[in-house]
């Protein structure tokens, strides 16, 4: 694409990106060690990462500031405009996932006083949903709608492990009283790493709106397959 | 999308040996504002003024192509171009009002065209045409100072009143706004979204917020192209060709 | 070092531009002083004029006088009272009937020897008459009064009798004429090539020429006029209509340009606006852009008609400068004009002719003078700001 006229357009809006991909590296981590921490009981780490959110705070205010700054003085349209409203709706969405990620750290500060004794597939799914955030970022830096309609199709996927989990915390429960407490919170644990990936949905489906103009919030994945491929909805 | 009021085909036009619309397709829907815009010499003006045939004054412009409006072909030979311009009026760049009398201004136009002729019918004409462009409480006092003694954004309106007075059925502007101040040009754009009730209404600016703000349907040109057309905030949202989004950016030259 | 004060470049930078300013302040001086001595030179000649000589002379209304005027006035008068005065005598009593008889003491006016001789300048004067003047002078019988006759007759052979008032008439008819003439043509022709005409060879051929005839030396617009007008339409020699049609051919390339000046000088948002609300070409010339213009081509046509009345060459060609006592009535009878009755008197030999020729010039200045401020009147006074 074309430079703008004005080249210190370009620039603010390079910098607000490259805010958005440090923020999103960020949240990366911070899931990333939340999920450690409670796999190893990691009590410093939890406590480090909860510390550690305030930037991720700190940077989403700052990106307000940004887009708010850009809104003002440039009018984005067209192209600059789909991006900007991505980036104001991208934003909460990599806070929320700080967010959630601090809910995992507590858990893991509440887990230490009866540690579970099994994490079952905690360690799979995380995998799978730092992944997926992973690549709802990538999808964002280069614009890769490809990459973002993947995103989108692959979440069905931890919701069938957050499922899975869910059913055999159940089962630990009904087993064993004394695990109730820490399969709550291994259960919670899941339910906030499903809500991170829904997020990192929310991130791609952005994406594809930044990049092509589509909303394809609130339809399911095949329509929105058919919109990219530019065919009418029936 | 309602009906078509204005309808342009494969519309071309020289000034002597340069072409400078290369076959223009244009539906305009009636009792909607259109916008045209584009950088300058990409044709839109150009294209403005064959709706109501100013480009007749230029002796070296020549035109292949039809226009039709409510399916006459206003280049056929049996148009008369001053009938024509009772039923498309125009607003210019500079607001242009004659040295005359505010009340002198909007009677002119009705009096050559036999629509009202002196005394009661004529004030009556005068005032209702006033008030419908917004201007009736500003002047009322002052019918009979002259037109050129008012504000820009004012002496604007009365050309828009003026043009009102013929009732016609499309209004062109041509860049009506750019020599008035953001709060004249606020009343002019309050004044069209008004007008749009009861006439068609096609205004070329090279103001793009302008566009966005007060037009349905956007149309863009570049060198003497239509680029795109299409629903305003789509334009101006997800434009569908990039020469298009690199304009509305501000990614141009 | 301070970089605000100034240098050697900018010191020579200064000497230049004060050096130019004196040079055109110099010009403007020469221009000035020229103009200064005409005006001197003109009004201390002319002046004189507006006074006459004027004696208290006894006249005798009788049978006698009746027959032979210079018995009218008593021996030692008849050679110092105007003969031109006399010889209306007995004219004046056939009509007054009632005076038959009758002895009156009247101021009368005196010859133009006795004329200059009293305001000192050079006279044919024989030494009896110079003592009899000063004698009545001491009773008082001889005194310069304001000389009515410079305003109300025409040419005549007698200086002290000469006056400006059929050059005058003849001067306004002439200008009536070409006014009626050029005006509407040249406008006509101005609002065609400016409006309508198309941009062709044929119209660019026509406003060279037009351009080129503001350029042509007068005289030849009096040829032109002496073979069609006279020759071939056989409108009367001299008359104030041959005269006007000739200066009307002059005039009409400085109305034709002007016009157009002027209606190039009215923006074409004029008529956009009035070609927008569907006004016909004709109407957006006729109601909107020659109104607006019109200011500028009356100051054309007013400077243009000033032009005219100070013409003297062509109106040689057609008979005008020639001595023609009688005022005309009407634009068919002989005239002649301001500058034509300059031209005759200036080459008289008499000296009293000469304080009347500048006193006549002085009469035409102040008109053109007085014309062209009008013109400046009418710019300021109708001038539309857009």
């Amino acid at each position: 694409m074309q430079q703008h006229t004005m080249k210190r357009y370009d620039e603010e809006l390079d910098a607000l990106k490259e805010h958005i991909l440090a923020m999103g590296s960020l949240v990366e981590r911070a899931i990333a060690n939340a999920v450690k921490s409670m796999l190893e009981q990691d009590e410093e780490l939890a406590k480090k990462t909860i510390k550690r959110d305030r930037a991720i705070n700190a940077l989403e205010v700052q990106c307000d500031e940004m887009t708010r700054s850009i809104l003002v003085r440039r009018q984005p349209a067209a192209g600059d405009l789909r991006f900007i409203m991505g980036i104001i709706k991208l934003v909460t969405d990599l806070e929320r996932m700080g967010d959630l990620s601090i809910g995992i750290c507590k858990g893991t500060l509440y887990s230490l006083e009866k540690p579970p004794r099994v994490f079952s597939n905690l360690d799979i799914m995380s995998e799978k949903v730092i992944r997926q955030v992973r690549r709802a970022l990538d999808a964002f830096s280069r614009g890769d709608t490809q990459l973002a309609m993947t995103v989108i199709e692959k979440d069905d996927g931890v919701d069938v492990l957050y499922k899975r989990m869910y059913r055999e915390m159940l089962t630990y429960m009904m087993e064993d009283p004394h695990a109730i407490s820490s399969s709550i919170i291994l259960s919670n644990v899941a339910k906030n790493l499903e809500r991170i990936s829904d997020h990192a949905t929310n991130v791609a489906e952005m994406v594809i709106y930044m990049e092509q103009g589509h909303d394809i919030r609130h339809v399911d994945h095949e329509a929105a397959a058919k919109i990219l491929a530019g065919e009418d909805l029936d | 999308m309602s009906t078509s009021k204005i309808s342009i085909n494969q519309l071309k036009l020289w000034y002597g040996e340069s072409e400078a619309l290369h076959g223009i397709n244009l539906e305009i829907a009636e009792k909607k504002i259109t916008s045209f815009i584009g950088p300058s010499g990409c044709g839109k003006s150009t294209l403005l003024r064959c709706l109501n045939r100013m480009n007749d004054h230029i002796s070296s412009c020549r035109i292949e192509g039809t226009v039709l409006i409510d399916n006459n072909d206003i280049y056929d030979p049996s148009v008369d171009v001053v009938q024509l311009r009772s039923h498309v009026g125009m607003v210019f760049q500079k607001p242009n009002p004659f040295p005359k009398s505010i009340y002198e201004n909007i009677a002119y136009a009705p009096r050559i065209h036999g629509i009202a002729s002196k005394g009661p019918d004529m004030d009556n004409l005068v005032e209702a045409v006033l008030r419908k462009a917004s201007l009736w409480n500003e002047v009322k006092d002052k019918l009979h100072q002259p037109g050129t003694a008012l504000s820009g954004g004012q002496q604007q309106r009365l050309c828009i009143a003026r043009t009102i007075a013929v009732k016609p059925e499309i209004i062109l502007m041509d860049e009506p706004c750019s020599a008035l101040d953001p709060i004249a040009s606020a009343k002019i754009e309050e004044l069209m979204d008004e007008l749009k009730q009861e006439y068609t209404i096609i205004i070329v600016t090279h103001s793009m917020q302008q566009a966005a703000r007060v037009s349905d349907n956007t149309a863009f040109f570049y060198m003497g192209d239509l680029i795109e057309f299409g629903d305003t905030s789509d334009i101006f949202t997800k434009p569908q060709q990039q020469q298009t989004e690199d304009y509305i950016t501000g990614r141009f030259g | 070092m301070n970089k605000m004060v100034s240098n050697k470049a900018t010191r020579r930078r200064y000497l230049g531009e004060r050096i130019f300013k004196g040079a055109t302040i110099f010009a403007l001086t020469i221009a000035a002083a020229f103009l200064v001595f005409f005006f001197y030179n003109m009004i201390t000649q002319g002046v004189s004029a507006l006074s006459q000589a004027e004696i208290l002379v006894d006249i005798h209304y009788n049978e006698t006088s009746a027959k032979s005027y210079k018995k009218a006035v008593d021996k030692p008068y008849r050679k110092i009272v105007s003969r031109g005065w006399m010889r209306t005598l007995p004219l004046y009593m056939e009509d007054h009937p009632e005076l038959m008889g009758t002895n009156a003491q009247e101021w009368v006016t005196a010859t133009a020897d006795v004329d200059q001789y009293l305001k000192g300048k050079p006279n044919r004067l024989k030494e009896k008459h110079k003592k009899k003047i000063d004698a009545l002078e001491k009773e008082g019988k001889v005194k310069l009064a304001f000389n009515t006759n410079f305003f109300t007759r025409g040419d005549s052979k007698m200086p002290e009798l000469a006056g400006i008032k059929s050059a005058v008439v003849g001067s306004i008819l002439v200008l009536l004429v070409t006014l009626a003439v050029a005006l509407p043509i040249g406008v006509m022709t101005a609002v065609y090539l400016e409006e309508f005409a198309p941009d062709n060879r044929l119209t660019q051929l026509i406003e060279i020429n037009i351009n080129n005839l503001a350029a042509i030396p007068s005289i030849l617009f009096g040829l032109l006029g002496l073979a069609v007008f006279i020759n071939f339409f056989g409108v009367p020699r001299s008359s104030a209509l041959v005269g006007g049609l000739t200066l009307a051919l002059m005039t009409l390339p400085v109305v034709i340009i002007t016009t157009r000046a002027a209606l190039r000088a009215v923006p074409s948002s004029i008529r956009e606006a009035a070609y927008g609300l569907g006004a016909s070409r004709w109407q957006a010339v006729f109601h909107h852009v020659l109104p607006l213009a019109m200011p500028g081509i009356l100051t054309g046509t007013i400077i243009g008609l000033a032009q005219a009345m100070g013409e003297t060459a062509p109106l040689l060609v057609i008979g005008m400068m020639a001595y023609i006592p009688d005022t005309p009535t009407s634009i068919t009878e002989v005239a002649t004009v301001l500058p034509a009755q300059i031209f005759t008197w200036a080459g008289e030999s008499i000296r009293a002719y000469e304080e009347r020729t500048a006193a006549a010039i002085l009469v035409l200045v102040t008109i053109l003078l007085s014309m062209n401020a009008f013109a400046i009147w009418l710019r300021k006074r109708f001038e539309t700001r857009w």
